[in-house]
């Protein structure tokens, strides 16, 4: 017997969390003298309140959507990738590359070549950490945030030194040349005599997203390559016995996860208003997605619902600090206590309804 | 002995998990200074009722009266306080404290550790003179063997003040010989007026040493009588509550050729421990060579490198043709492809993912099979789905649900989704470890039959069980292993349990004769 259903498991557990995480945040609220109720109308209001509000929501959901799936891939075979930021910053730093010193004709090629690099780089860039862990036993999680600082460390000396244009203070590259340029899902929309998305950067990256995901779906239950990786994830002896190996499962699984994370920066580089790379190119996308992960319990379709929520958290809070005076780090707390409730504190939430529903099973079958 | 209170009387223990009533309405009455037997299949809640009077579980309804007093137990220190103690069938002991720190710990006088440790060194004397449990104070628990470590968790309860010993499973790890010791011991605490409670699936054991058994049967209490107004077969008819047959049923063996033959084989672990000293036999098609031992005496590193997960030197021979012993990481694939089958020592360990469907677990291992893969790309679950319904329709696996995690099946369906999934091969080496471990007794005979079938259809069978009943009912030549050898070999009608104890406890092969 199941210990409770799997739609309480599945969506009763994280809608408790965020009551939780809001019912603190309103005491936080109140605290600094501010009325919950209007932080929360004015939160809702800036991030779906407008179409510009709108498309900027979707497009931190896109970069959540792959570092979230960043984190599933190498979750279902039990690592714990924690690098996504150094993937995302290297996978900038490979699509800055093609695009910048590769004419382009179009778009798409440049789209394609973009992303390819990108994943290549965040492939590249856990494939140290993944050997570590495969071959060695270093642990994933050291070893990657490790590399999370020395990302930052090669993007700043790139930034600085090889790709810094001319005449220029910012620490970021040249503007990527306009064939380049990701068409706007707001251009799109304007085919359609729409103005949806306003002048938010939302742009064709969020549909390879949701291709990742499909993508990430068919590969975790439907190839022989996603079985093995759940059989290692899930019991090291078992798939010993069966003849997984588990070094080749290891790499392969994290290889996937860097370059999805890796992705990322196709739409936080060239997808943005002004495409070039910048220094915190990442924007701390990385961590969010082991929360959307975690709330989206490694499925696809739950990262994509996560992503969305806190997509509207993060521009919702944005806009929150903007129009009051709100300072912006009561922002940044509560988007923590929403990663916390829903992400570490997932089991203090999750046994006592477990509990409950043991307890209500037991009635009703006392009842029959 | 009417006028006396029960030294422990249950009434009416109920406990449910969720919707399973593990425990309905349970009565018990044990006599101070006797035995007491608790018999039942896996899953009867045995267990359970133990964990109620130990305080880890708190029982639903029902009451616990110790020596005629009511009394609650919401943890084990009320427990022990009660004068209960238990005997884990996992020693709950600290490997690198010595047999002193250990019986101290969790009993300590005082912040400084000198007086408690003197006062220990004292009762501990007393206690082995009393009872005759002598073990030396300083030995450090890892340096001990099973027997002994048994012996300091007895003393570990006999300092805290028990007159009741809980013993779960005692003898799952023993060699006959330490069992028949640890009899000794148990009829010597009974002589001194402690009660013991003896839960245990062995019904020789039963016969053996206690007063008095109380039989178990999904959750409810049975029947409680005399041991000496009953006999083994009627036991085992109440357990299953049906008749059963204790004795396997099958022909004299018909060997033909040789199918694997293991030539000087070493094995050495990471430690620099060597697991295995240079052991050869061979196994021909349409028998069964059943490896009898003690656990840890090397027959899992031989399964494992057999089965291509492990590294070892010497020569396995497989149809003619040799194995690749160098360990390498998916040589249990190769294994496969050449005709050997394993149904592992720890199907919950290794031979299943628990937290995997049984359909999925049913492809496991074979899941590079082209049955089961729809393109290149992407597999074929409604094959796997299709395939498990059938194994497990054939095997009476129950639920027969595929859909449902195999951690939700009970020991014995468990077990015979690996079975099912390892014989429907058509292996011709079939590797079998510990084939009815925590398996209830109607699968047992099940498991039995299928193997002496497949012995039947011609294929070799290598059999590693740490139950001499298994290993002399089944097997149609016997090797004994002891400390990484093979003692020696006997033919299971030219000998008997006292002999195969003697080769098991290390006795060498002239000498047991």
């Amino acid at each position: 017997m199941d210990k409770m259903p799997k739609w309480a498991d599945v969506a009763l557990v994280p809608v408790v969390s965020l009551i939780l995480a809001a019912l603190i945040s309103a005491i936080v609220f109140v605290a600094v003298g501010q009325n919950p109720w209007e932080a929360l109308k004015l939160m809702t209001y800036g991030a779906v309140g407008t179409s510009d509000f709108l498309g900027y929501t979707l497009f931190y959901a896109t970069n959540f959507i792959f570092t979230g799936l960043a984190v599933a891939v190498a979750f279902h075979a039990s690592l714990f990738n924690i690098g996504g930021e150094g993937q995302v910053l290297l996978g900038g730093l490979g699509a800055a590359i093609v695009v910048l010193f590769v004419p382009w004709p179009h778009w798409t090629l440049a789209l394609i070549a973009g992303a390819t690099a990108a994943a290549a780089f965040g492939a590249l860039w856990v494939a140290i950490p993944a050997y570590l862990q495969a071959r060695r036993g270093s642990h994933i999680v050291i070893t990657t945030i490790m590399f999370n600082f020395m990302a930052s460390g090669v993007l700043i000396y790139m930034l600085s030194g090889p790709l810094k244009p001319g005449g220029n203070m910012q620490i970021a590259t040249e503007i990527f040349p306009e064939a380049s340029h990701l068409p706007s899902l707001n251009d799109i929309a304007e085919l359609f005599g729409s103005d949806l998305f306003g002048r938010s950067p939302v742009n064709i990256s969020s549909l390879i997203a949701l291709i990742a995901c499909v993508g990430v779906w068919i590969l975790i239950w439907h190839t022989r390559l996603g079985y093995q990786i759940r059989a290692l994830g899930r019991s090291e002896s078992a798939a010993r016995y069966a003849g997984i190996s588990a070094v080749n499962i290891t790499m392969i699984a994290l290889l996937i996860s860097g370059g999805l994370a890796g992705m990322m920066a196709v739409n936080n580089t060239m997808g943005i208003n002004t495409p070039q790379l910048v220094d915190n190119a990442a924007g701390g996308a990385g961590f969010i997605g082991i929360a959307v992960a975690l709330m989206g319990r490694n499925h696809p379709v739950g990262i994509v619902i996560a992503a969305l929520l806190f997509g509207a958290l993060y521009q919702g809070g944005a806009e929150l600090s903007a129009a009051t005076s709100i300072p912006v780090q009561i922002v940044v707390v509560i988007q923590a206590l929403v990663i916390m409730f829903t992400g570490a504190l997932n089991e203090m939430v999750r046994s006592p309804i477990e509990k409950l529903f043991i307890r209500f099973g037991r009635n009703r079958v006392a009842g029959e | 002995m009417n006028d006396m209170s029960p030294a422990i009387e249950l009434v009416g223990i109920s406990k449910a998990f969720g919707p399973v009533q593990a425990n309905k309405d349970i009565s018990i009455r044990v006599m101070p200074g006797t035995i007491h037997g608790i018999i039942g299949e896996n899953g009867a809640g045995k267990s359970t009722l133990m964990s109620i009077l130990y305080g880890f579980y708190k029982a639903d309804a029902g009451e616990i009266y110790i020596a005629g007093q009511k009394i609650q137990i919401p943890d084990s220190q009320a427990a022990i306080a009660a004068g209960i103690g238990m005997v884990f069938q996992h020693f709950k002991l600290v490997q690198n404290f010595s047999v002193l720190e250990n019986v101290v710990l969790g009993a300590e006088d005082g912040a400084l550790l000198r007086p408690s440790l003197a006062k220990a060194r004292k009762q501990l004397k007393t206690l082995a003179e009393e009872y005759e449990l002598h073990v030396d104070p300083d030995a450090i628990i890892e340096d001990l063997g099973v027997g002994m470590q048994q012996r300091v968790e007895i003393l570990k309860a006999l300092y805290r003040h028990a007159d009741i010993l809980i013993l779960d499973e005692p003898t799952g790890v023993l060699t006959p010989p330490e069992a028949d010791q640890l009899f000794r011991i148990l009829g010597r605490l009974k002589t001194e007026g402690k009660t013991i409670i003896l839960i245990t699936h062995k019904l020789r054991e039963i016969m053996d040493i206690t007063d008095t058994v109380s039989v178990m049967r999904r959750g409810e209490m049975d029947s409680t009588v005399r041991t000496s107004m009953t006999n083994p077969a009627d036991l085992a008819e109440r357990m299953v509550g049906r008749k059963v047959l204790l004795r396997v049923d099958k022909t004299l063996a018909k060997p033909k050729q040789v199918v694997i033959e293991v030539r000087d084989l070493n094995i050495t672990d990471e430690k620099g421990v060597h697991r295995l000293k240079g052991v050869s036999f061979n196994v021909r098609a349409g028998e069964i060579l059943g490896i009898a031992g003690v656990s840890g005496n090397g027959q899992s590193e031989l399964l494992e490198v057999l089965g291509g997960y492990g590294k070892a030197t010497g020569e396995i021979l497989m149809n003619g043709v040799p194995l690749d012993l160098t360990g390498a990481h998916s040589d249990g694939q190769s294994r496969r492809a050449r005709g050997i089958a394993h149904v592992p020592e720890d199907r919950q360990h290794d031979g299943l993912i628990m937290d995997f469907s049984a359909s999925e677990n049913t492809a496991f291992g074979y899941h590079h099979d082209p049955e089961y893969q729809r393109n290149t790309l992407l597999m074929d679950n409604a094959a796997i789905l299709r395939d498990a319904q059938g194994k497990m329709e054939r095997f009476d696996v129950r639920p027969l649900n595929p859909l449902l995690s195999a951690k939700n099946f009970s020991g014995g369906n468990q077990q015979k989704i690996v079975v099912a999934r390892e014989i429907e091969r058509d292996p011709d080496l079939l590797l079998v470890g510990q084939p009815t471990r925590g398996v209830d007794i109607g699968a047992i005979e099940f498991i039995h039959q299928q193997i002496v079938a497949l012995r039947d259809a011609g294929k070799a069978i290598l059999l590693v069980s740490v139950e001499l009943d298994e290993i002399l009912g089944l097997s149609d030549r016997i090797a004994v292993m002891f400390d990484g050898q093979i003692m020696g070999e006997r033919l299971p009608e030219n000998t008997n349990e006292k002999e195969l104890g003697l080769l098991m406890a290390g006795v060498t092969d002239g000498e047991a004769a």
